[in-house]
């Protein structure tokens, strides 16, 4: 392994060409996703299995090979396999099905029908992983090339034309010219803010004082969002290359990579990324050759999610307590020991050298008007496909949700969709057909945030969910100032009390005042954006409100203290699965004796509920009526003659 | 002979801490990387830790405290042998995580950031793990694990002696 090191963009094209002639086009190339859910569901074992299945059944080398991914985004579905050249995916694989890939699908070419997709719309099997409708709907301009690719090889992201964005940026353009192709593209910062990015790298560009600093945000701490981390972990170069590109731009020659802690895949694979990037010279000092220096380190978050913001996290790559200061000056222009510091989060970094390489035209014009380009969304919660979709600005809500997402499972109706984590908000049903873009959704109350998409069904208790996020900012506040730490303090009393039975008429008036002071005088975004999930909920769901402070009842039937589980004695099959499965041993009943719920010793855990075969449909839940007694002990089970 | 013990224990605590702060050559600014290193190898912070750092790498016991204390991956007390973590971001939320807390807390008997007396378990919850798709989800250790069902969490919390 010596003389890695290139030191021309010539030699990084005849490396490029030298990998490409080592990978023969009829090789057969088996990737498992090894992105954190697909390792949940036991895909790293799957790929140990898979190498060694091929090497026992003798296939060659040169015929086939095992390669681990990062997140291909449909996470749902894990551990997800695609056989390349024929892009065969298989879905939900087993390590018992693992003898059988190889021996049909990788030795003779033959598809397994059953470990493939099957569309419940159309109950079709399908075979390429770009016609199922969730990955045929998107854009995946970054998220697409995870698929190939093996993060802890670097010359797998240089076979598929890595760095040659930089080597474009180094030798054929001046900084400045970099600089006004982003600026032309119109990117806007992919963190939430939306802020221009060409006029923040012009703004640290332009600041007096050297050295400046560049800095990866990949702090992802909003709940309910995830993209950072697949693109760090199953792309890191694609970062690594907007990076150096940007520095180059600005004029700077140390820059950080801020990850959280709680993302130790990520942490990895970005040190190794920086590892091989120094070995090929293509970071460090004379980066191929061109004259320009940039060396990187990583940080590692110690776990506080206001250190996402950017004043915080630069006090934390200082190796200081990560609390936001007043941004009198902006940190482009005074940020890391009062340098001139440009930060962008993950997704912007990654969709510069996309920019520089095929032009700011092509990236404008994806979009709508006033946002360009692609945006990943993670989409979770009560949703059919949850996973990472990437697609152009502009999609509505109800494509993406039903077209991509597949729809609300289980036959249950939409509620609202959550967006922009803790400092976003909840979007109705009506406003389905709004289409995804910065300022639409900011119109709406909400925001585009980082991208995490909640979808909530009928079940989700809108103040419930108030109470979460409130309970959650509260909980990450640093309690510097005094409007956050206060108003959350008390905002959580109220709805607290409001989801437990003992609201007050006057708590709604109390909240919207609390709420505004909060927006007015907290110093940063944590604590001016706090309030807008309560806000949004009482915009759109007021009646919930209501429901739950004048007639005690949780319309959703989520809120514990308001809400009972009753069996309902007729329709009780004494099939002992809830009895069997209650884990305070609540239920009673006996083979053949009506089962019921002893209300005192319930914890309302939803076991019984959950585990009552739905063809049944015996337990309930019950919110703001008095439940009816219990059947008188030992009823015997109704049992009704078949066809009656 | 207590005195001895002691004493052999404090030099293996200051050998580490020295290593920790070698591996950033002595960079104040890398103090959060360094109290993170420890805190993996030790599983807490124990004060005479701190005060190793404070004195090796020259920054005052406050500063040492003040991000001991703010930052969530940093402990002051022992933990348990095994950590379990359970999520309640939103998407975990939405799909029933704290039903899913108030199940092992019965389990265990310990409420969220309580260490069983056995040393055996330590209940944390996080804001977000990021597999929001698999929610709810709980981390017992290092392995993730999706939708637990409580017959799940029982075999989950028995396998981890």
């Amino acid at each position: 392994m010596v003389g890695k090191r290139l030191s021309s963009p010539q030699e990084l094209e005849q490396l490029r060409k030298h990998i490409l002639s080592r990978r023969h086009t009829e090789q057969t190339v088996i990737t498992v996703c090894t992105g954190t859910a697909c390792q949940t569901y036991g895909s790293l074992h799957v790929f140990q299995a898979l190498t060694e299945e091929i090497k026992r059944q003798g296939l060659a080398a040169s015929v086939v090979t095992a390669k681990p991914t990062g997140c291909h985004g449909f996470c749902e579905k894990g551990p997800v396999i695609v056989i390349f050249p024929q892009e065969i995916c298989y879905v939900k694989v087993k390590l018992a099905d693992v003898p059988e890939i190889v021996s049909k699908t990788l030795a003779q070419g033959e598809i397994i029908d059953r470990l493939l997709y099957l569309d419940p719309v159309t109950g079709q099997k399908i075979a390429r992983d770009p016609e199922i409708p969730f990955y045929k709907n998107q854009m995946r301009l970054l998220l697409g090339n995870n698929r190939y690719i093996n993060p802890r090889d670097i010359e797998d992201y240089i076979a598929l034309g890595g760095y040659h964005a930089l080597c474009k940026a180094l030798f054929q353009m001046t900084p400045e010219q970099v600089l006004q192709e982003i600026k032309k593209s119109n990117l806007r910062g992919r963190g939430g803010g939306g802020f221009p990015t060409g006029i923040k790298w012009e703004t640290t560009r332009n600041a007096p004082g050297e050295p400046k600093y560049v800095i990866v945000n990949c702090d992802e701490g909003d709940p309910g969002a995830y993209m950072d981390r697949s693109l760090m972990e199953g792309n890191p170069h694609s970062v690594l290359e907007g990076l150096i590109i940007g520095a180059y731009a600005i004029g700077s020659h140390q820059g950080f990579i801020y990850v959280r802690q709680e993302y130790p895949i990520a942490c990895e694979n970005t040190v190794e990324a920086i590892k091989q990037a120094e070995e090929y010279g293509l970071l460090g000092e004379n980066i191929l050759g061109s004259g320009f220096d940039f060396s990187v380190k990583i940080h590692c978050g110690a776990g506080a999610f206001v250190s996402g913001e950017s004043t915080a996290l630069m006090s934390a790559i200082e190796g200081k307590v990560g609390e936001p200061k007043m941004k009198y000056i902006h940190t482009a222009v005074s940020g890391i020991k009062g340098k001139p510091s440009c930060l962008n989060n993950v997704e912007t970094w990654a969709t510069v050298p996309l920019i520089i390489n095929k032009g700011a035209e092509w990236f404008a014009s994806i979009g709508t008007e006033r946002s360009k380009g692609t945006k990943i969304f993670s989409l979770v919660g009560k949703v059919n496909n949850t996973g990472l979709v990437e697609v152009p600005m502009g999609m509505t809500l109800r494509r993406l949700i039903y077209d991509i997402g597949g729809g609300i499972p289980g036959g249950k109706k939409f509620k609202a969709v959550q967006t922009g984590g803790p400092s976003g908000g909840v979007i109705p049903e009506q406003y389905l057909d709004t289409p995804i873009d910065f300022d639409e959704l900011t119109r709406l109350g909400s925001m585009m945030g980082s991208g995490g998409m909640v979808v909530m069904d009928e079940d989700t208790c809108m103040v419930d969910t108030a109470r979460f996020f409130i309970n959650f900012c509260c909980e990450e506040s640093c309690g510097k100032c005094i409007p956050c730490r206060e108003g959350l303090r008390i905002l959580r009393e109220i709805l607290t009390a409001i989801c437990e039975g003992r609201g007050r008429d006057e708590d709604i008036e109390a909240i919207e005042e609390i709420a505004r002071v909060m927006q007015d005088a907290s110093l940063c975004a944590l604590g001016t954006t706090a309030a807008n999930p309560v806000l949004t909920t009482l915009r759109y769901f007021r009646s919930e409100y209501e429901a739950h402070i004048k007639e005690k009842r949780c319309p959703a039937r989520a809120c514990k203290r308001l809400t009972s589980y009753y069996i309902v004695p007729e329709k009780c099959t004494a099939c002992m699965i809830c009895l069997r499965n209650c884990p305070t041993g609540a239920i009673h009943g006996a083979k053949n004796i009506v089962h019921w719920i002893e209300q005192e010793k319930c914890i309302k855990c939803n076991t019984c509920f959950e585990v009552c075969p739905p063809r049944f449909h015996a337990v309930t839940r019950i919110s703001g009526e008095p439940l009816p007694p219990p059947p008188s002990p030992n009823t015997p089970v109704l049992r009704q003659k078949r066809g009656e | 002979m207590a005195v001895k013990k002691s004493s052999t224990k404090r030099s293996a605590t200051t050998r580490l801490v020295r290593e920790a702060v070698q591996k950033y050559q002595g960079d104040q600014d890398m103090l959060i990387q360094i109290l993170l290193d420890l805190q993996s190898t030790l599983g807490w912070l124990p004060r005479e830790t701190l005060e190793d750092v404070s004195r090796q790498l020259q920054v005052p016991l406050t500063r040492v405290y003040q991000i001991a204390t703010y930052y969530k991956a940093f402990s002051l007390a022992p933990r348990g042998r095994h950590i379990i973590k359970v999520c309640l971001g939103t998407a975990c939320q939405v799909r029933g995580s704290p039903r899913l807390l108030d199940t092992i807390c019965t389990m265990l008997n310990l409420r969220p950031n309580e260490t069983s007396k056995d040393m055996r378990f330590t209940l944390e919850t996080v804001n977000c793990l990021g597999c929001c798709a698999m929610g709810p989800v709980i981390v017992v250790d290092r392995t993730y694990y999706g939708k637990p069902s409580t017959s799940d969490l029982k075999k989950i919390l028995e396998a981890a002696k």
